[in-house]
């Protein structure tokens, strides 16, 4: 199955891209995608990466088919 | 009324609404690239009440997106200059200036004077301070934060609505600032626009409050896009219990053997571990600089490098230190991990 993945902030830069489509086999529920695309990204703090589905933070979803996923950093400037 | 005319004009505002807007007290904490711009909407629009919060003062490198500022302020409280200039702009508005920072202890008792929190730190301790304050004195608060050329926006506590705990649980040691990443000045100025625009939807009632969506902009990409939050309930009903959590971000630094001096307000964070590392603030530093070894090498930090940099003057010229260093990129730059 196709997924889009979406990446922002530091995790944009880490992968060094803000979108990718993703060829992927088998289910995987959204936490397990999340840890899949943060490995091996020079990223310190892991856990504070957020992940949506579709438009919906929800890291317990099975992805499907098609699914737009999007990473989501917290961010402190201002 | 003639300052307010267009406004009144528009069905969603009227006479009553600018009377609501008369009546409202908006707290703004951090007056800097977000807090400027949506300070002198809401000052413009009439709001009848606003606290300014900041304990900075403006810096040179502050005024290309910190655009209540001119080059004559620098040195100056941001609070009080925001002020002098802001009652310039509108003088029906009654201002009230906090020069010191948001603290647990603080929080909430200010919190509780106003009707609505925006949010224009820079860092995550405050946004967790300002998240579990209100939820405590049943405050919505308008939240933006920005890196580099991306910002997030949402209102968060509001109606019983998601709060920032329940985007971001878990805090974060990764708290990169403007000063660390760099950001075009206008990004702030879009993002804390935005904030202003929340604030006076739900001072007003009318819209689409942007509660239980985080909104998420790119400025050099042009693209933006909306992501739905759910409530977390534990996280909130966490903090109505126990009251606000602090949020301690502790570090361990690179070289363990070396001693370290941290010349930061003892509320900055994070906060390195370590026998070896002193923390002694810039202003105590004449009546405490006995407590610093002379005899070997001592590296001096502070968030950025500048006010680190200050201390090394201070104590080599003052009392004749000549075995420390700086850390010129500040703390990110000597952190291990």
């Amino acid at each position: 199955m196709k997924v889009t993945i979406k990446y922002f902030g530091l995790v944009a830069e880490a992968a060094d891209k803000y979108e990718e489509v993703l060829e992927l086999n088998g289910a995987l529920i959204a936490s397990e995608l999340k840890a899949q695309c943060l490995n091996g990204l020079s990223i310190a703090d892991k856990d504070s990466v957020q992940i949506a589905v579709n438009q919906n933070l929800d890291d317990t979803t099975t992805i499907k088919d098609g699914d737009e996923v999007a990473l989501l950093p917290p961010f402190a400037g201002g | 009324m003639s300052r307010y005319n267009r406004q009144i004009k528009l069905t969603e505002v009227g006479l009553e609404g600018q009377e609501k807007l008369r009546n409202a007290k908006v707290l703004l904490v951090g007056v800097g690239g977000l807090g400027c711009p949506a300070a002198m909407f809401l000052a413009g629009a009439g709001v009848g009440k606003m606290g300014l919060m900041d304990h900075d003062k403006v810096d040179m490198s502050n005024l290309h997106r910190q655009v209540l500022f001119q080059e004559s302020d620098v040195g100056k409280s941001k609070g009080v200059v925001a002020k002098e200039r802001l009652e310039k702009q509108n003088s029906e508005v009654q201002f009230e200036v906090y020069e010191e920072p948001l603290t647990i202890e603080n929080a909430k008792s200010i919190i509780q004077q106003y009707d609505v929190v925006l949010d224009g730190t820079d860092n995550f301790e405050t946004k967790y301070l300002i998240n579990d304050a209100c939820i405590l004195a049943d405050k919505p608060w308008v939240f933006a934060s920005i890196y580099k050329n991306e910002g997030q926006l949402s209102v968060f506590n509001y109606q019983n609505g998601p709060t920032y705990r329940c985007v971001f649980p878990k805090s974060t040691r990764q708290n990169i600032s403007c000063e660390a990443t760099g950001v075009l000045g206008v990004l702030p100025g879009i993002l804390g626009t935005l904030q202003a625009a929340e604030v006076l939807k739900i001072i007003l009632g009318v819209g689409k409050v942007l509660s239980g969506k985080l909104k998420l902009i790119n400025m050099m990409q042009a693209s933006e896009q909306t992501i739905n939050i759910n409530k977390r309930p534990e996280e909130v009903e966490k903090i109505r219990k126990s009251g606000i959590a602090p949020v301690y971000i502790d570090c361990d630094l690179k070289n363990k053997e070396q001693w370290y001096l941290d010349v930061r307000e003892v509320f900055e964070q994070p906060k390195p571990k370590g026998k070896k590392v002193l923390s002694i603030p810039l202003s105590d530093l004449t009546s405490r600089y006995q407590e610093i070894p002379n005899n070997q090498e001592v590296l001096v930090f502070c968030q950025s490098g500048k006010r680190s940099k200050n201390a090394i003057e201070i104590l080599k010229n003052e009392f004749g230190f000549h075995n420390l260093k700086n850390v010129e990129g500040g703390i990110e730059t000597i952190i291990d991990g």
